[in-house]
């Protein structure tokens, strides 16, 4: 490690022309979020049948991708990788960006937003939710300390403890933010412990391509050379990753498809449901499994294209399966007379049709911006990333 | 020695009587409640809707709900509240139509109190489930976790409450069974209104009172629990499904 030199990016007009572009972006989440809370939840387009709705997408999928970013640190404190552990206070920084964007997120999504304190300082402890308040509180205590141990030169021999630490806590993290799903028994597309270590495959994947974009979009704005060494290994890695979420989604699909009582949400969510069927074969599983499986393991180096165009399609599928996950399972009818057709002035029995508003789409992109402005803000002022990742730097600190 | 004997006896008798008297009372009026104590356990209040009463076209209890509880609707349906509504129902083989009026069900083992973070949703002593609007956060996790959509978020500014029926924006909230009502002595409004204006298909009561009409009814008409497979155990029994 001795050999590695941590360097900050260099504030040149890129820095505050993209700090510039954050910025609009946490406006327009900022003006989302007074509208939203000035007017009601009725100017949006979730209502009393889809209770969550885009905000939760984008509030989910970053909080998965934000224990999923931390698995290059993971890799090279837990399973002592040594060609990751320069590449992993960027890890760091980037779970904790992305968790902190993911909450944004959900917290101005609530009703009452103005009552936080109530929800950090009076528990229910059945509660996953309650549970999961603690685990984000501990998420950021532990790998915020990772990351100060990793960079502060005396506390170095305390990072690899640290980094198991952080390791087992996100582990439980997307346990927990699985099980929100996983522990509800009244709707058929949930119900299913498999949830649990499903987010955290996916987690993986989500986490893993956005430290890539990330790796890249730095190396490239400052003139880092990076090379095909540490893409090669990084990409293969995601492509395991997504290979292990395509799996799990099949078993996922094929045990619901065993039973009888499921059926009917695995038609609607495989044939017959519309937008939440397009998204799931053309978003989630073409986007976002097949064609990044494809350009990932075609022979051939990784260029930083190549690597880019495969990262996008895998958040961008990622966002197709938290909209199909979390809204699918809301427009699919709950069915609480089974034998019966029902119809009512609440909507009973019908599929619930939602379209996001404006609203949502800014409070969650707002979201990604708060994370971004996060991450550039940290790369600017700390000793973050190594001034120097091509081949022959990459190998001379793995024969160290 | 006889007449001394009855004498004694007697006042022993009186003694005894005046002595245990206060206490007997105090037993009394301890198993009755007043409007100031806190909810007991020894009352589980029910509800049993006879769906072979429930009349076509009657929307009396839906009525008298919104009136009760000032629901006021902005005319936009999918995200005004609803506490109570009627579910049409047809039996998909035989054809066979009818209705029921569904609303929270005040389960036993309430999937909205597991889930609630903040502890909002809450059961009382009694078995009414109710959300607490001081600590509601409007997470809505709630209303992901009822089995019976029995739950509406608060999507715009409340006017004209009910000053027992304290309502907020960004809250959820659901059917309380008129708790005010009942703490005094009443019946919800459904209950009130569907014996005035409806078939008398809503009946309400105390479950763990064997003298109740309720209890007495559910103990030999065939009634059934909608979703029973999820053993939530709740206070809504119907008849005829």
């Amino acid at each position: 490690m001795a050999s590695v030199i941590f360097r900050e990016l260099e504030g040149r007009q890129g820095y505050w022309g993209t700090l510039a572009l954050i910025g609009v972006f946490l406006a327009l989440g900022a003006l989302a979020f007074f509208t939203m809370e000035h007017a009601g939840h009725w100017i949006t387009g979730m209502d009393n049948q889809t209770v969550w709705g885009v905000p939760h997408v984008f509030a989910v999928f970053l909080i998965v991708a934000a224990s999923g970013a931390l698995n290059v640190a993971s890799t090279a404190s837990v399973f002592g990788k040594k060609i990751y552990k320069p590449l992993a206070p960027l890890s760091a920084l980037l779970a904790l960006a992305l968790l902190a964007g993911g909450l944004a997120v959900l917290v101005l999504d609530l009703g009452r937003p103005d009552r936080l304190i109530v929800a950090a300082t009076t528990y229910n402890f059945k509660s996953i939710f309650a549970l999961n308040i603690i685990l984000y509180s501990g998420f950021f205590a532990i790998v915020g300390a990772y990351l100060w141990f990793m960079l502060e030169r005396r506390m170095q021999p305390f990072s690899h403890t640290a980094g198991v630490a952080a390791f087992i806590w996100r582990l439980t993290l997307t346990t927990g933010t699985g099980s929100i799903f996983g522990f509800l028994v009244a709707r058929e597309a949930y119900d299913t412990a498999l949830l649990a270590p499903m987010f955290i495959v996916f987690s993986f994947a989500y986490g893993t391509a956005l430290y890539l974009v990330v790796l890249i979009a730095a190396c490239t704005a400052d003139g880092r050379p990076l090379g095909a060494r540490v893409l090669d290994r990084l990409t293969h890695l995601l492509g395991v990753f997504v290979a292990g979420s395509f799996y799990f989604t099949v078993v996922f699909h094929l045990t619901n498809l065993y039973i009888t009582r499921t059926h009917g949400i695995e038609r609607f969510v495989l044939l017959d449901g519309g937008i939440h069927t397009a998204l799931f074969w053309l978003g989630q599983v073409g986007i976002g499994y097949v064609l990044p499986l494809i350009l990932i393991f075609s022979p051939g180096s990784m260029s930083r294209g190549r690597v880019l165009t495969a990262c996008t399609m895998i958040v961008l599928g990622g966002l197709a399966q938290m909209y199909v996950t979390i809204i699918g399972a809301q427009a699919y009818p709950l069915d609480i007379f089974p034998g019966y057709e029902v119809k009512s002035s609440f909507f009973d029995g019908e599929v619930h049709g939602y379209v996001p508003s404006a609203w949502e789409l800014m409070l969650g992109v707002g979201g990604i911006a708060v994370a971004a402005a996060l991450v550039v803000v940290a790369l600017r002022v700390l000793r973050l990333l190594p001034e120097r990742l091509d081949d022959a730097s990459v190998s001379a600190w793995e024969a160290h | 020695m006889n007449s001394r004997r009855t004498f004694l006896a007697a006042s022993a008798g009186a003694i005894a009587g005046v002595a245990l008297a206060p206490g007997v009372r105090l037993i009394e009026l301890a198993s009755g409640r007043s409007p100031e104590a806190a909810a007991s356990a020894k009352n589980r209040w029910g509800m049993l809707v006879d769906t072979t009463r429930c009349m076509d076209g009657c929307t009396a209890c839906v009525s008298a709900c919104a009136t009760e509880n000032h629901l006021i609707s902005h005319g936009r349906p999918r995200t005004d509240a609803q506490w109570i509504r009627k579910v049409e129902l047809r039996d998909k083989r035989s054809g066979h139509a009818f209705a029921a009026p569904v609303m929270c069900q005040h389960c036993a083992e309430p999937p909205c109190v597991d889930v609630c973070p903040t502890g909002a949703s809450f059961k009382r002593a009694d078995g009414v489930v109710l959300v607490d609007r001081h600590i509601c956060i409007g997470c809505r996790y709630c209303m992901m976790a009822c089995p019976y959509k029995a739950r509406s978020f608060v999507h715009e500014e409340t006017h004209d409450q009910n000053p027992d029926v304290p309502r907020g924006k960004g809250t959820v909230e659901s059917c309380t069974f008129c708790v005010h009502r009942i703490d005094r002595g009443g019946v919800p409004a459904c209950v009130e209104a569907c014996a005035k204006d409806g078939g008398g298909a809503l009946v309400f009561g105390d479950l763990n009172d064997p003298a109740s009409e309720i209890a007495k009814r559910v103990a030999v008409e065939p009634t059934s629990a909608i979703r029973a497979d999820l053993k939530l155990g709740t206070a809504v029994r119907y008849r005829g499904i």
